[in-house]
């Protein structure tokens, strides 16, 4: 993975200073709230219901082990033991002290961190593909052009008060695992005929109040010239994004009403001023990035070991934590593995300190010292040997993250909601507790297969639900919390086993909202549905694609079984 | 007369600010050897201050369009970008195209909501000058000039994103 070079640690140290200094002043009463409130957002940090979170960087989702120690520190020296990993790769921390955060930014330089741009109306964390370099369906590593991109907007000095937050995804592969379509600007690797990387770029995108899904204004632009585009996307939408209306500032806003013909001119025509200019990524900086993601020294396996084979046919409980957490690999012999951060009675995303100890120690063992952040909010070990998977699993079920859930129903996505986020509307943590106890039966988990099952807490849309098969929100009606729930989102650019590729959807609303306790109810009745009307191996969503939400809508507001009946499918 | 950042420094401000009500007559050059003057007055009464003996100062706000000024921007030995609010980053966007596209040259300041914790970002899109609110601690908010020793991207400060310089520098 990238290391800091004298020139990057320099910036991380003088943003610390920079911060200490800030922060200094606020409680000096020289800067007001509203002053103090932009800075400190910059730094990833919030004012929330009970304490300040924190929210850290981990850019495209890449960890050392090292790293991952310091953050299990910092939880332990100035939080509760725990933190919380989110849907944009990130981590936060709900109970730190304002005082204290100067010094986390200290400790987080130390080991090559920061929490620069994590929230505030500017460029935030670049994210990815989390088996970035080792997916089988690879076209092009994300995690140079990524890295390249996190230099290009760390301090941009243009676009640090744009009208509103700005998210930047990217992806390389055929399936899209970074749900890339629904950020303001999404980027495709891909190689043209002659073999050159070029990128198709689209903007617009975003979840959220208006949920959109990006369109394409430009496609096979060569390498060289991403930031030079990508900046003047960005000046476009900084001069003339909304700034009159908090709703309404996000780009997609000015895609919309500009039409994404005329956004896309309106680019085309500053770029062609910068184009060709300084900002022209060369082939020497592409080199020095890349050389940071060579592949580490895999041995020279066999694709086939005998033994872990054999443990595959020896141990159930071991095969089935296989099947759903390994995934397949481009060198033989390997294997990435999803840790599941989604156990029962846990909230999504949620890893102690002593965890992420184990973890880090497993990542030394097992995986090169490294490992990854997924946006649905599980670890990743990604350079496993076949034959020590056996060995990893034994640890990780002894420690509580070997749940087989990974694609599954319970392995929910979830904001912190109205728990600890001052935004939300409604909670979401105990809906998805109350779903992951309703489906606790692994076996009947397995039969219903695939199905990705999202919450947010409110509009933002931290828990991205508009994208999971089924979607949850929470929504606030004289004061009281519902839950409105949608099916057939989609977030992927997925290749389904036909080959046929299923673009990013948005889900559709069944109908009005729910009480939090008729939640489990509902969505056992969708899933019934399913079970009831599924054409062989097809997923939920293929079944609500298939038949439109319609039986879906019927079953679960007019027909009126016990709920009992349906626990016991 | 109030101070200024200029260049690094703390100054005396000695320009005049002409008031948006354009049937005003204009002041003498003795009075307002320095005189800036607001956008939609430049627009109106041009010729009147071409006529005029002094130094020429114009009044932006952050939304105004650089490209109708075009050429005219050679006239002026200031030009001023008025912030409403700080969190305004439009002004940021025009700075660079004044300099950058328009090849202004000469003093660029930044006036209005004009605090210490953005000088660092509005020098390197463009700004010399800052006139920082009256309110706040001008010698503390000229040490943010230099808050980072560095950049990653290119900007008017310097042209040269860091990855052109890294490879020429030894100590990378």
């Amino acid at each position: 993975m990238y290391r800091y070079d004298h020139y990057d640690q320099t910036l991380v140290n003088e943003r610390v200073t920079q911060f200490r200094d800030q922060t200094r002043r606020f409680l000096a009463g020289e800067l007001t709230e509203d002053e103090f409130r932009p800075l400190r957002l910059q730094n990833g940090l919030y004012i929330q219901r009970h304490a300040p979170m924190l929210r850290v960087a981990i850019p495209y989702g890449m960890l050392s082990s090292k790293q991952l120690r310091m953050l299990a520190h910092i939880a332990r020296k100035y939080d509760k033991g725990y933190a919380h990993f989110t849907t944009r790769q990130n981590i936060q921390y709900n109970w730190p002290r304002l005082e204290d955060t100067p010094d986390i930014l200290a400790d987080l330089a130390s080991v090559e961190m920061h929490a620069i741009q994590t929230s505030g109306n500017c460029v935030r964390n670049i994210t990815s593909d989390h088996f970035a370099g080792v997916a089988e369906d690879e076209i092009v590593d994300p995690r140079p052009y990524c890295e390249v991109l996190r230099q290009w907007s760390t301090f941009h000095p243009e676009f640090a008060y744009l009208p509103r937050k700005f998210k930047i995804a990217v992806c390389g592969s055929k399936e899209d695992r970074a749900a890339t379509a629904v950020h303001d600007i999404g980027v495709y690797l891909r190689r043209d005929d002659s073999g050159a990387v070029v990128l198709d770029v689209l903007v617009g995108g975003g979840l959220g109040r208006t949920p959109i899904v990006g369109h394409v204004i430009k496609t096979a632009l060569p390498w060289p010239h991403m930031m030079s585009y990508l900046e003047a996307a960005l000046r476009v939408y900084n001069r003339y994004g909304r700034r009159d209306n908090l709703y309404k500032a996000r780009i997609k806003i000015l895609v919309k009403a500009l039409t994404p013909q005329k956004f896309a001119a309106e680019v085309e025509a500053e770029w062609q001023h910068i184009k060709d200019g300084p900002a022209t990524l060369t082939k020497e900086e592409l080199a020095r990035v890349t050389q940071h993601f060579t592949d580490p020294e895999y041995e020279n396996l066999g694709a086939v070991d005998a033994g872990y084979y054999r443990h595959l046919s020896e141990d159930k409980a071991f095969a089935t934590w296989v099947k759903r957490s390994a995934h397949r690999h481009r060198a033989p012999g390997y294997t990435s593995v999803t840790l599941s951060l989604k156990p029962l009675g846990v909230a999504p995303g949620d890893l102690t300190d002593e965890q992420m100890d184990q973890v880090a120690g497993w990542a030394d063992e097992f995986s090169f010292g490294e490992l990854r952040v997924s946006h649905e909010q599980n670890l990743i070990l990604a350079d496993v040997k076949q034959s020590e998977l056996f060995a990893l699993w034994q640890k990780a079920k002894a420690a509580g993250l070997a749940t087989p859930n990974i694609g599954l129903i319970s392995n929910i996505v979830c904001c912190p909601g109205g728990d600890f986020c001052s935004l939300a509307n409604a909670k979401s943590l105990p809906i998805a507790e109350s779903i992951q106890r309703r489906f606790e039966n692994l076996d009947y988990q397995h039969d219903i297969g695939e199905l990705d099952l999202n919450i947010s807490g409110c509009m933002n849309s931290c828990g991205h639900h508009h994208v999971g098969h089924i979607g949850i929100l929470g929504v606030d009606k004289n004061g009281s919390e519902w839950y409105q729930i949608s099916i057939g989102g989609h977030s992927g650019r997925a290749l389904d086993e036909t080959g046929r590729t299923r673009p990013t959807a948005l889900g559709d609303v069944i109908g009005p909202s729910f009480a939090a306790a008729d939640v489990p109810d509902v969505i056992e009745r969708l899933v019934h549905t399913y079970l009831e009307s599924r054409f062989e191996d097809e997923r939920f969503v293929d079944t609500v694609d298939r038949l439109g939400i319609e039986p879906f809508k019927t079953n679960v507001y007019h027909r009126q079984p016990h709920a009992k009946e349906l626990a016991h499918v | 007369m109030s101070k200024i950042i200029r260049d690094g420094a703390i100054v005396e401000d000695d320009w005049a600010v002409l008031s948006a009500d354009d049937t005003l007559s204009l002041p003498s050059c003795q009075d307002a050897p320095r005189l800036i003057v607001p956008l939609k007055v430049w627009q109106l009464r041009r010729e009147e201050f071409l006529a005029r003996d002094g130094e020429l100062g114009l009044l932006l706000q952050t939304d105004d369009e650089p490209a109708p000024i075009g050429d005219d921007v050679s006239l002026f030995n200031l030009i001023a970008i008025h912030f409403a609010k700080f969190t305004d980053g439009r002004g940021y966007s025009l700075a660079r195209l004044l300099r950058e596209r328009h090849r202004y040259t000469n003093e660029l300041r930044a006036t209005g909501d004009v605090l210490q914790d953005q000088l660092f970002y509005l020098k390197r899109s463009g700004f010399n000058a800052f006139a920082i609110r009256t309110d706040k601690n001008i010698e503390a908010a000229l040490k943010s000039l230099s808050d980072f020793s560095e950049s990653y991207q290119g900007a008017w400060d310097q042209p040269l994103p860091l990855f052109k310089r890294r490879h020429f520098s030894t100590a990378a």
